[in-house]
């Protein structure tokens, strides 16, 4: 079989198959290469609209007023703070849960699955969440960013269909020594599940990383909030205010249209090299966890 | 009869146990379990009592459970007011839109890579994925410098073509293109994962028995690929169905402007700017009710037509 593939002819159908692929490749890298350009391009050329593929010019004052920006520094800290502690507060809560959601015949557990399951198509909805945040007393804190979404029903579904995957003999032989539920836990099923754990450590990462809705409803103190935040004021809004100033033809409007255009590029880099640079490294595991989610359970 | 009740007794033999004793035998378990219930009772069931407020009119010094009750005032506020039907099409016009384009680029996507070689396929996969890994605000961002008047590199191209430099961000008719097709863009790749991994799974001799039989390779793309991944495809389909009526409102938000808000404000805008925003917390609970049903509606029609249909449904 190996071997008469081999030795196949190209066939036309492979040719098109081929240019179709690389159509859907370079449309997919053109932004992003157009961004990167544009980051380190003379910003006169970027705001005149000038670079259209590859640098026009050669600066890197971008970078430089980015990481000389105290607020978008303070953001970035933040971010780093949300996803490091609230990923390992995603996996404490999510991960144990999956594990024990494959014990059938624990007393209870079909029914909190269904009292899960419900969660995934009704929910309080924005308000209702809103005013239990605050009646809480976590309205404006950093808890709320940690805790709000700390459990998800669907990796926890993720979660067991992984488990119940694995081999029950090992399970079963620590048992019979005498390892305790939680010993064997930590002990048996964790290190067997390195490939899950890789891809829910990816998801709810990728998830603190890139969320600004939840930091935009329950926070309005700049000290604690995400990089996400930040990145709106300078990519959403001042683009559209600088643009209608523009129309009216202000000399400093146009001034400050250069400053922003030099550090929307270079803050749009380096807030999404971080992902861009990991998840080429973690692309086997996650290939093989939407397999395990797509498992119906 | 005897060995009924012999394999009964066999049955009820470990059940001797109290259930009582049977929960303390599994205290890990509960233990493992624990901070997920309680998450789940107070962040997702929580706000479900607080779903009352929308037959209510909350007052914050009142709470929850002492304001006024006031019937369906909010629900025919909502469905008799200025907005509703303006909401309601750019809701389901939206969502339509992007589930017609969302949902099949991935699969055609998939059914493509799978007749490249193994490592054209795996570089263009990576490729292929890093959009996904953009943030939305990001990504909203990337749409507003590109299709800037002034300096948008889309804006360049139209002029060097002899055309007239469009304001894309306030051009009402073009709303809708910018969100589908940049999702299109962030999606095609990630979401194609999943009928990748389907396909994997198609027998090899079926190809091969096909081949001898002289079938061509589209022939096989269409009476053994597709086959295969069918059930991947009504799952997903499902899912996505269900979810049509709470399209992206995080990208509708960031994508609005003063100019396109006739088409860019959905029932999920609206609900944000008229509770977070305006303090109306009681009508927009109801809208946001509202919402939430039609999706429970769409989700379950759904399912019945497809367990009909294709006998693959989600329950």
């Amino acid at each position: 079989m190996k071997a008469s593939r081999k030795l196949r002819r190209i066939s036309a159908f492979d040719i098109i198959v081929t240019v179709i692929s690389l159509v859907l490749v370079i449309l997919v890298l053109y932004p992003l290469v157009l961004v990167v350009s544009s980051s380190v391009s003379d910003p006169v050329a970027v705001a005149a609209g000038e670079v259209v593929l590859l640098p026009k010019g050669f600066t890197l004052d971008g970078y430089l007023r980015v990481f000389q920006d105290k607020n978008i520094m303070l953001g970035y800290a933040n971010t780093i703070f949300y996803t490091v502690v609230g990923t390992m507060i995603n996996l404490a809560v999510t991960v144990p849960a999956g594990y024990v959601m494959t014990k059938s015949e624990v007393p209870g557990v079909k029914v909190i699955m269904m009292l899960f399951l419900f969660t995934m198509y009704f929910s309080g909805g924005l308000i209702p969440t809103f005013l239990l945040v605050n009646s809480l007393g976590l309205y404006n804190t950093r808890w709320v960013l940690l805790i709000l979404g700390a459990f998800s029903v669907y990796n926890c579904i993720i979660c067991r269909s992984f488990f119940s995957g694995l081999p029950k003999e090992l399970e079963e032989a620590a048992f019979i020594d005498g390892s305790s539920y939680i010993g064997t836990f930590f002990k048996v099923v964790l290190p067997l599940s390195k490939a899950l754990l890789g891809v829910m450590v990816l998801y709810f990462a990728v998830g603190h990383w890139n969320s600004y809705f939840s930091a935009m409803i329950y926070t309005y103190d700049n000290e604690i909030q995400p990089l996400q935040l930040f990145l709106r004021r300078i990519l959403i809004e001042e683009q559209t205010s600088a643009e209608m100033m523009a129309g009216s033809g202000d000399e400093y409007a146009a001034q400050q249209q250069y400053v922003a255009a030099l550090i929307k590029y270079a803050v749009i880099v380096v807030s999404s090299l971080p992902l861009m640079i990991i998840y080429p490294f973690l692309q086997k595991y996650f290939e093989k966890g939407v397999m395990i989610g797509s498992v119906k359970g | 009869m005897e060995e009924m009740s012999i394999t009964k007794t066999n049955i009820k033999q470990p059940r001797t146990q109290s259930l009582a004793s049977r929960i303390w035998k599994y205290r890990q378990l509960y233990l493992l379990l624990l901070p997920a219930l309680i998450y789940v009772l107070i962040f997702s069931y929580g706000p479900m009592y607080g779903i009352q407020i929308a037959f209510k009119n909350y007052k914050g010094a009142l709470g929850i459970w002492r304001s006024h009750w006031v019937g369906f005032k909010h629900f025919i506020d909502f469905f008799t007011g200025f907005y509703f039907w303006d909401l309601l099409r750019n809701t389901l016009v939206l969502s339509m839109y992007n589930l017609l384009m969302s949902f099949p680029i991935p699969i055609i996507v998939a059914l493509i890579l799978n007749e490249t070689g193994p490592k054209f396929k795996k570089t263009a996969q990576t490729i292929l994925y890093a959009p996904h890994f953009i943030s939305m605000v990001v990504l909203c961002g990337m749409i507003v410098t590109m299709f800037s008047k002034e300096s948008g590199v889309v804006n360049t191209l139209l002029e060097m073509l002899g055309m007239e430099r469009v304001y894309f961000m306030g051009e009402p008719g073009a709303f809708r293109h910018l969100y589908v097709w940049s999702g299109v863009w962030q999606g095609m790749g990630w979401n194609a994962i999943i009928y990748i991994a389907a396909l994997s799974a198609v027998d090899p001799s079926l190809h091969e028995a096909a081949s001898i039989d002289g079938a061509t390779r589209m022939q096989r793309i269409i009476h053994i690929n597709i086959p295969t991944i069918m059930p991947t495809i009504v799952i997903t389909l499902i899912m996505a169905v269900g979810r049509i009526a709470s399209v992206g409102y995080e990208k509708a938000y960031l994508l609005q402007t003063n100019l396109n808000v006739e088409v860019s404000e959905i029932i999920s805008t609206y609900v944000y700017k008229r509770g977070i925003v305006d303090a109306n917390y009681s009508f927009s609970t109801a809208v946001g009710l509202f919402n939430n049903i039609i999706n429970i509606i769409l989700l379950l029609t759904a399912n019945k037509i497809s367990e009909k249909i294709s006998e693959t449904s989600l329950f």
